[in-house]
C-alpha cells in the first residue's frame, strides 16, 4: 500500500501535505540525521498544457573538508525559456550552460586551487555578473528572437549569492517562513510596486506574463545580485514561474515543512503545482543546509 | 479577391505567420477599387499599404490601407469584432480636425479589415529617433506637444470623450511644415487576441492604470508625457523598467531642458492619474508657457546654466549674511552654528568619542582632552610626548590612546591620571579596539598588539610587513587589520596567529567594518572591498576616482564611505552596487558617522557636512577654518568633530 501510494504520489491530491502549520513548527525528520552540508532535490515537468519544457536547471556542488571544517560550495541555475519555433529551449539552456561554465571557471577552480595570495581571484558578485553577461550574449548570438530568465544562485559557506534576470525566483525557507530573495522583472511586480495592482492580483493579472527584462534581448543588461546568509536548517529554492505562479507561497511554506525529505518536498511541489492547472512548465530546485 | 491571399510579395523572413498575414503584393486590387502600390509598414495587425484609388481616372489620387487581420477562430467573436471596427471607423469618419487624417473608406474582406486613410506625406517620430543624433531642440519638442495637445483636446472634447490610448513617437507623424499627424487610431485592437505565454517588453508609454483595463483622457496626457520625455532625452522607455520616469526628470538626462519644461513632463508622468493635469488644454497652456519665457532669452537657445546675473544676486545674498561681519566661523547656513568650541594648541585631528557626558579627543600638541559633552568646559588633559593623531577609546572606567610618541597610554576616566602604558617601536596612528576585555591596536613598527585591557599587558603580537595604520575590526573570534604593504590580515583572536590574509593594490588605510558575514574596507587602490569574513574571499568591488582611506560605516545593509575623489558613496552591503554619491567638493579621509536619517563627515576642504542617508541630499554644511581629517562622533543630537584650525566643535545634529 505504501509502495502504491509512492507511485502515484504525483496524482494525489496535494491537500494531504498541505496541513495547516502549528506555529514553531519543526521538519518531521531530525536535522542531525540529515548529512552534513548542501542536500539537494531537483525536479523539471512539463505541466499540464504545454507541449513542450522550456526550462532548463543545472545543480552542481562540492564538499571540501579540511582542518577549516566543512565548506560547501553549490552552483544552482534555473531558467525559464521562451519563444517559439523550439528557441526557448534553446534560449534556456544555453544560458544555463554558459552561465554555470563562467562560475566554474572563476569560481569553482580558483576555489579547488586553494588561497593564491598574488593571483587574486575574481570577486564573487562580478563573477556572477560577468557569468549572466556571457549568458545574454550567447543567447541573444544564438538564438536571437527567443529569451530565458536566469537565475543562479551560488552557495558558498553559510551564504548563498544570487545574480538574477526575469521572473523566475530564488527563496529562503527559515524557521518555518518563505523569504523570497529575488525581484520579478516583469510590468506586474512593477505595478505593484506603484500601488496599481494588489499583490494577489499578481497571479491571474492579465499582464502577468510580461517581463520587462530578460536574457538574450540585447547587448547589454542589467543583472540584479544579492547576498543572504543561508543558515543551518534552511532551505534554498530556486523555481521557474510554472511553480510560484501555480503554488501560493502559504502552501509552499507547507509543503516544505512536513515534507520527510528535500527530495519529497520537491515533489510534493511540483504536484501542487499540477494540482492546480499546471499551466505553465515547472522547475523546482531545493537544496537544504546541514551543519558544516 | 480570394486569389490575393495566396500571393505573397515577399516571404516575411522567421515569422510564425502562416499565410494569414501574408503581405499583399504590388498590382493587388482590393474592391476593385484601390490598387496596392507599395508597402509603407508592418504592424502588429498587418500591413499598411500606400495605394492608388482607381475610381479617379483623371489624377493618382493616393491613399493609405490600414489592413487589421482578424484572427479570432470563433464566428461570433469575428462578426461581433467586425461591428465594433465599423462603429469605430464610423465615429472616426465624423472627425475634422487638421492632425487626423481623414477617413475615407472602409472594408471587411474575408479575415482581413482594411481602413482607407488620407495619404500622410511625412515620417513618423520614432523613424526621426532613429535617424538623428543630436538631441532635439526643446522649443521644437514643446512645439510638437502643443499641436499634441491640440488635437488631444480635441478628441477628448467629443461626446462621449474619445481616448486615443496609444500615444508614441511611432504614432505621431510629422509633415512638411513641421505638423503634426496622429496615427493609428487603436481600432485595431478590437482584433487583437489575448497572448498567451511569457512574452518581453513593455508599451513603455502607457499609463499604470491602463493595465486594469481603465482608459481615459488622464491615460493621454501620462503617454504624451512618455513620448516629449523619450523625444527630450532619447531614453527609450521600452528599454527601462516600467514607469521609472520619476526617477529620471528630463533635465537629468539633458540639461538643455529647463527646469519649467521638466516639471511640465514630469506633471503629466504622474503615476496617481489626479496628480497629473486636469487636461489636455490645461497643458497645453503649460507647454505654451514654456515657450514664452524661452522666447525672452536673448539668444533662443536652451541655457542650462544660470545666467551671471543670478549667480551675482546670490553671492551678494551670501555676503550679506551677518555671520561674515563676526569674528565667529562662517557658516553658509546660518541654520547651522556650533553650542560650543573648544581650543586646541595644535590641530585636531584624532576624532572625539563621548561616554558618560564626557568627551575624549587627542590633539597634535600631545594632550588627550577631556572635556564637557554639554558644555564644551574643560575637565582635564593628559600630556603625552608627542603629537596624537589616533581616536581614544573608552572602556570601563578608562580611555585608551595612542601618542606618535610610540605608547598607547590607559588614562582614568576621571581623574585623567595614567593606569598603565604599553610602548612600541613606531608612531601609533592606529587606535585600539577593546573586545573581550583585550585591547587591539597597530603601531608604525609593522605590529598588530593585543593588551589585556585591565593590566596593560601584552597577550601577542603579529608581525604584518608594514605600518599597521588601520584600527582593528573584531569579528567572530578573529581580528581583522590593514596594513600599509598592501595587506588586509585576519588573525585569531586567541592566538594571533594569520588565518587568510587579502591583498590590495595600495595599502590599506582604511578601518575594516565587520558585517553580516563580510568585512568591508577601502585602499589606496581606489576601491572599496567586501570580503567573505570566514574565507577572506572577495565577494565583490567598487572602485571610486581616488584612495579610499576612510573607513565604511555600515548601518542597516548601507555602506557609508568617503574616498579622496571627493565624493561620499552609499553602496548595498550585499552588492557593492552604488546607492547614491555625494558630492562633497573636496577630498574626504574622515569616517563617516550615521544617526537617525542623517550621516556627518568632514572634508579636507574645511567643512562638515550633513548628507539625508535616503536620499543623499545635503543637509547642511559648516564651515571651520581649517581641513577635518577629524571623524564625528554623533551623540544626544549633537555632532563633534575636531578641525585642523586647532578647534572641537558641538554642533547640532
Amino acid at each position: 500500500m505504501n509502495f502504491l501510494q509512492k507511485v502515484f504520489s504525483r496524482e494525489r491530491p496535494a491537500v494531504e501535505d498541505t496541513r495547516p502549520t502549528a506555529p514553531g513548527a519543526t521538519y518531521p525528520f531530525n536535522l542531525n540525521s540529515l548529512p552534513r552540508g548542501l542536500t539537494v532535490a531537483r525536479m523539471s515537468d512539463i505541466g499540464r498544457q504545454r507541449e513542450r519544457n522550456e526550462d532548463c536547471f543545472v545543480a552542481l556542488d562540492i564538499t571540501l573538508h579540511n582542518d577549516d571544517g566543512l565548506t560547501p560550495l553549490g552552483l544552482y541555475i534555473v531558467a525559464d525559456g521562451m519563444g517559439g519555433h523550439q528557441k526557448g529551449e534553446i534560449a534556456s539552456s544555453v544560458a544555463a550552460q554558459v552561465s554555470a561554465r563562467h562560475v566554474i571557471q572563476d569560481v569553482f577552480l580558483p576555489f579547488l586551487s586553494g588561497h593564491d595570495q598574488e593571483n587574486p581571484h575574481r570577486p564573487i558578485n562580478e563573477a556572477l555578473i560577468q557569468a549572466v553577461q556571457s549568458a545574454n550574449l550567447a543567447v541573444y548570438q544564438q538564438a536571437p528572437e527567443a529569451g530565458t530568465t536566469l537565475t543562479v544562485a551560488l552557495v558558498f559557506g553559510h551564504k548563498v549569492y544570487v545574480a538574477h534576470v526575469g521572473d523566475s525566483r530564488a527563496y529562503i525557507f527559515n524557521q518555518a517562513t518563505l523569504h523570497q530573495i529575488t525581484h520579478d522583472h516583469s510590468l506586474v511586480a512593477r505595478l505593484v510596486e506603484l500601488g496599481q495592482a494588489t499583490p494577489e492580483e499578481v497571479l491571474t493579472h492579465t499582464h502577468r506574463n510580461v517581463l520587462y527584462r530578460a536574457i538574450g534581448q540585447g547587448n547589454s543588461l542589467e543583472v540584479d545580485t544579492y547576498l543572504k546568509s543561508f543558515p543551518v536548517g534552511s532551505y534554498l529554492l530556486l523555481c521557474s514561474d510554472g511553480l510560484w505562479g501555480m503554488v501560493s507561497d502559504t502552501e509552499i511554506a507547507q509543503i516544505l515543512t512536513h515534507a520527510p525529505t528535500p527530495q519529497k518536498a520537491v515533489e510534493q511541489l511540483v504536484a501542487a503545482a499540477n494540482q492546480n492547472g499546471g499551466e505553465d512548465n515547472i522547475t523546482a530546485v531545493l537544496v537544504f543546509i546541514g551543519e558544516s | 479577391m480570394e486569389t490575393l491571399h495566396l500571393q505573397m510579395a515577399n516571404e516575411p523572413e522567421d515569422t510564425s505567420t502562416g499565410l494569414d498575414e501574408a503581405i499583399l503584393p504590388q498590382g493587388a486590387i482590393l474592391q476593385g477599387r484601390y490598387e496596392v502600390i507599395q508597402v509603407l509598414g508592418l504592424g502588429g495587425m498587418g500591413a499598411v499599404y500606400q495605394a492608388r484609388d482607381l475610381r479617379f481616372t483623371g489624377v493618382a489620387r493616393l491613399c493609405a490601407l490600414k489592413e487589421m487581420t482578424n484572427t479570432t477562430p470563433d464566428p461570433q467573436m469575428r462578426r461581433m469584432a467586425i461591428e465594433i471596427f465599423e462603429r469605430e471607423a464610423n465615429i472616426l469618419a465624423s472627425l475634422n480636425h487638421p492632425a487626423i487624417p481623414k477617413i475615407y473608406d472602409y472594408f471587411t474582406e474575408g479575415i482581413r479589415s482594411y481602413l482607407v486613410l488620407e495619404c500622410i506625406d511625412g515620417e513618423n517620430l520614432e523613424n526621426l529617433l532613429s535617424k538623428t543624433e543630436e538631441m532635439f531642440s526643446p522649443n521644437v519638442v514643446v512645439d510638437w506637444g502643443i499641436q499634441i495637445c491640440d488635437v488631444l483636446s480635441y478628441l477628448h472634447s467629443q461626446d462621449p470623450p474619445i481616448v486615443f490610448r496609444d500615444m508614441k513617437p511611432s504614432n505621431v507623424m510629422l509633415r512638411s511644415g513641421n505638423q503634426i499627424v496622429l496615427i493609428d487610431f487603436g481600432i485595431a485592437r478590437v482584433f487583437e487576441a489575448e497572448q498567451k505565454g511569457t512574452m518581453i517588453g513593455t508599451e513603455g508609454y502607457s499609463p499604470p492604470e491602463q493595465y486594469r483595463g481603465t482608459s481615459n483622457p488622464k491615460g493621454d496626457i501620462y503617454a504624451l508625457g512618455a513620448t516629449l520625455h523619450h523625444l527630450l532625452t532619447r531614453r527609450d522607455p521600452r528599454l527601462e523598467p516600467p514607469f521609472t520616469f520619476q526617477e529620471e526628470p528630463p533635465r537629468l538626462l539633458n540639461p538643455a531642458v529647463s527646469e519649467q519644461l521638466n516639471a511640465v513632463v514630469m506633471k503629466s508622468l504622474q503615476y496617481d492619474p489626479e496628480k497629473r493635469f486636469a487636461s489636455a488644454e490645461e497643458m497645453k497652456a503649460a507647454l505654451a508657457q514654456c515657450l514664452r519665457k524661452k522666447s525672452k532669452e536673448p539668444t533662443g537657445i536652451a541655457v542650462d546654466s544660470p545666467s551671471p546675473m543670478v549667480t551675482r544676486h546670490i553671492e551678494l545674498e551670501a555676503a550679506d549674511l551677518p555671520a561674515d561681519t563676526t569674528a565667529g566661523p562662517v557658516s553658509r547656513d546660518a541654520g547651522v552654528l556650533p553650542v560650543w568650541e573648544f581650543k586646541c594648541e595644535d590641530e585636531v585631528r584624532s576624532s572625539p568619542v563621548v561616554a558618560g557626558g564626557t568627551v575624549y579627543v587627542g590633539a597634535y600638541d600631545n594632550n588627550l582632552y577631556a572635556l564637557d559633552a554639554q558644555s564644551g568646559n574643560f575637565r582635564w588633559k593628559y600630556p603625552t610626548e608627542g603629537g596624537i593623531a589616533s581616536t581614544p577609546s573608552v572602556w570601563k572606567d578608562r580611555v585608551l590612546i595612542g601618542s606618535e610618541d610610540q605608547v598607547l597610554y590607559a588614562i582614568s576616566c576621571a581623574m585623567g591620571r595614567i593606569l598603565w602604558t604599553c610602548p612600541t617601536q613606531g608612531r601609533i596612528r592606529s587606535s585600539a579596539r577593546v573586545e573581550f576585555e583585550h585591547a587591539f591596536f597597530g603601531s608604525d613598527d609593522y605590529r598588530l598588539y593585543a593588551v589585556n585591557a585591565q593590566t596593560g599587558r601584552m597577550v601577542w603580537r603579529f608581525e604584518a610587513t608594514g605600518p599597521i595604520r588601520s584600527t582593528p575590526a573584531v569579528g567572530n573570534e578573529i581580528v581583522y587589520i590593514g596594513s600599509e604593504d598592501h595587506h588586509l590580515y585576519a588573525v585569531d583572536l586567541q592566538t594571533g596567529n594569520q588565518k587568510w590574509k587579502f591583498r590590495a593594490n595600495r595599502a590599506i588605510t582604511s578601518s575594516p567594518a565587520v558585517s553580516d558575514g563580510l568585512v568591508i574596507f577601502g585602499s589606496s587602490d581606489w576601491n572599496v572591498y567586501a570580503l567573505d569574513e570566514r574565507s577572506g574571499w572577495t565577494i565583490w568591488r567598487t572602485r571610486t576616482n581616488q584612495a579610499v582611506i576612510s573607513s565604511p560605516r555600515v548601518v542597516e545593509g548601507i555602506v557609508y564611505v568617503g574616498s579622496a575623489d571627493g565624493y561620499l558613496y552609499a553602496l548595498d552591503a550585499g552588492s557593492g552596487r552604488q546607492l547614491w554619491k555625494f558630492d562633497a567638493g573636496s577630498q574626504i579621509v574622515s569616517n563617516p558617522a550615521v544617526s537617525a536619517d542623517a550621516a556627518y563627515f568632514g572634508t579636507i576642504g574645511g567643512d562638515v557636512i550633513s548628507v539625508y542617508i535616503k536620499s543623499g541630499k545635503e543637509r547642511w554644511r559648516f564651515k571651520t577654518g581649517g581641513l577635518v581629517a577629524s571623524s564625528p562622533f554623533v551623540y544626544e543630537g549633537m555632532v563633534y568633530i575636531g578641525s585642523a584650525d586647532h578647534k572641537v566643535y558641538a554642533l547640532p545634529a
